[in-house]
């Protein structure tokens, strides 16, 4: 603790105190809706969950731009991009879709029939439309398992940054940071979050094109960064990368559907299309989300990549926290540094309060104990205990970091998707889709993503998420196809007026 | 065959008149992301696949990363652009009432003619 650099630990603790006073400011906007409310916990749930669907256009696009974006692209990402070259630049751009893609395919119909059914969150939506208890157990389950190792990954990057660039132990690091994103989110909701979200967008911006710009003039501008690179090893300039065999075609354009179209599957995502406003919303949030995408994920990929011919370190991980430092005066290294601290908060915080709607909303308060979900203060008091558990079980997941924690996060991000992504979208666009057909491919969808994880790390030469999603669509069918369709009233709420 | 059984089934039931624009909005969501996959490969392998001293460079990065990943992103964010502005519609998104849905049917149809 000794070595602890305060005038970059400075500008960061005053950045987290910020996101306190987002938590507090909008736990008021709650209360005052407890208060309305009068002895219906609902409208509560509503508020905490989507905001009462108040999200504006740049708010959206902020909000789902930086849940997407977490560590694996503002810490991993550059860091595989350190390892591997431009070859990773191009991998990670798999990732154009996302602003766009989500919400153009769950679109206004998601939102139309969220308001219809009144859902909040995704459960919700698959508990409406399939009418099984199976299916929603499995989904919070999956969303409770799946979420806390997203969530440890992140923390840890997070943490692992903090420690690297202002010297803080570990433990304090990860305390420090985990503690920020409880308290906002517990007390701010999704409001809070959402709030968050867009001053964390903003300042990502800022502290991605304020390093490259440094990048690249510190490495004598582009074409002498990428000369540089080729003289380090010509695999570094293209598309294959470093190491013979590993970024396969196969393999690298597989993470289009894990990273790229398959993203509608994230219960995280997925909620950000049922929270906006009207429909004006949506078309803004789509540009602006599409727009400011694109340019963080390209600006910080290359940023890792150049920064191989600025400076060496022992792991991947540390590239974006030890340009920083190099680059800037400790002041400035600290603000920029917030940029990818922000990043990872602003996607845990939208994952906590996932698994705290799962948790509450989908398993206690329909399965365990209805009529607590009356009491707007119980609700409250719930919530916030929740909420202050998970941080606790991350915490204790998050102790003990793994290497390179990029895997981590893709193994937890491919859970979600075989979990979520067909009952959502076949849900959403199949009249037949029934709950037969989603038990069955949910449990497929899951199991086989771990048995390949397992024994067969490359089926058809590409990611396992792309056969255990082909399997478990496939199983979605045919089992829908054999038993009985859904009720008329399920295809009267969902499609009728 | 099996899409005639199911009109005959529930042959009293009206589609909401709001999704029909819906489902082509997604497709063309759906359609941008192929096309966008489509650009970076082509061009992403197309011109990398080459030996490293063949490769020629604009703007100092190798022409197949230019291509795919910088030239792609530009033309994919002015295609996102271009598509909202032109193709997706301004719609309520509440639940409507018989009469709301008869209003909203006969101006999309009016627009449609």
């Amino acid at each position: 603790m000794s070595n602890v650099d305060f005038k970059v630990l400075i500008p960061i603790v005053l950045y987290f105190i910020f996101m306190y006073f987002i938590g507090i400011y909008a736990a008021k906007l709650l209360n005052k809706v407890k208060h309305k409310a009068q002895g219906d916990g609902s409208a509560y749930m509503d508020e905490y969950m989507t905001g009462g669907r108040d999200t504006g256009g740049f708010v959206l696009a902020m909000t789902l731009v930086a849940t997407y974006l977490s560590a694996g692209s503002f810490i991993g990402g550059p860091g595989s991009a350190y390892t591997h070259g431009l070859a990773w630049v191009f991998l990670a751009m798999a990732q154009m879709p996302t602003g766009y893609y989500t919400l153009a395919v769950l679109g206004k119909k998601f939102a139309i029939v969220s308001r219809k059914i009144n859902a909040n969150s995704v459960t919700d939506f698959l508990r409406a439309r399939y009418q099984s208890k199976a299916v929603v157990i499995i989904a919070s389950v999956s969303i409770v398992f799946f979420l806390i190792a997203a969530m440890s990954a992140q923390w840890i990057g997070a943490a692992r940054l903090l420690q690297g660039s202002t010297g803080l132990d570990y433990t304090v690091a990860l305390a420090f940071f985990g503690i920020t994103v409880v308290v906002h989110t517990a007390i701010g909701g999704y409001r809070g979050v959402v709030l968050n979200d867009t001053m964390q967008g903003i300042v990502m911006t800022i502290s991605t094109f304020a390093l490259f710009i440094a990048v690249v003039v510190k490495g004598g501008g582009i074409a002498n960064l990428v000369q540089t690179m080729r003289a380090i090893n010509p695999g570094m300039i293209t598309p294959f990368g470093i190491k013979e065999g590993f970024m396969t075609t196969p393999w690298v354009t597989s993470f289009w559907i894990l990273v790229g179209f398959a993203t509608i599957g994230l219960p995280s995502i997925a909620q950000r299309a049922m929270s906006y406003k009207d429909s004006q919303s949506l078309n803004s949030g789509i540009k602006v989300g599409t727009l400011v995408s694109i340019v963080l994920l390209l600006g910080m990929h290359l940023v890792g990549a150049f920064g191989s011919t600025i400076i060496s370190v022992e792991s991947g991980d540390l590239v974006v926290p030890t340009l920083a430092v190099t680059l800037f005066s400790p002041v400035i290294a600290g603000i920029i540094l917030s940029g990818p601290l922000a990043s990872v908060m602003s996607t845990v915080d939208s994952q906590l309060l996932v698994v705290v709607g799962a948790i509450v909303n989908d398993l206690y308060v329909n399965y365990i104990n209805p009529e607590f979900g009356k009491n707007p203060s119980k609700v409250q008091k719930l919530t916030i205990g929740a909420a202050v558990l998970i941080g606790v079980i991350t915490f204790i997941a998050a102790y003990n970091p793994p290497e390179l924690m990029v895997w981590l996060n893709l193994f937890a991000t491919a859970g979600q998707l075989s979990t979520f992504l067909w009952p959502t979208m076949l849900g959403l666009y199949w009249k037949k889709a029934n709950k037969e057909g989603a038990i069955a491919s949910m449990l497929v969808g899951i199991g086989s993503y771990v048995i390949f994880n397992y024994f067969l790390p490359r089926p058809l030469l590409m990611h396992p998420i792309v056969s255990s999603l082909l399997l478990s669509l496939v199983v979605f069918v045919i089992v829908s196809k054999m038993t009985k369709e859904p009720s008329k009233e399920i295809i009267q709420t969902f499609w009728g007026i | 065959m099996n899409k005639t059984i199911l009109e005959k089934n529930v042959s009293t039931f009206k589609e909401d008149p709001r999704y029909k624009q819906c489902n082509k909005e997604a497709l063309y969501g759906v359609i941008l992301g192929i096309a966008n996959m489509i650009w970076w490969y082509v061009l992403g392998y197309g011109l990398g696949s080459k030996p490293v001293e063949e490769y020629t460079y604009i703007l100092g990065f190798p022409s197949w990363f230019f291509y795919s990943c910088i030239l792609g992103a530009v033309v994919f964010i002015a295609l996102t652009f271009i598509i909202v502005d032109k193709g997706f519609k301004n719609m309520p998104l509440d639940r409507m009432t018989e009469e709301e849905a008869e209003v909203y049917e006969r101006q999309h149809n009016k627009e449609g003619a």
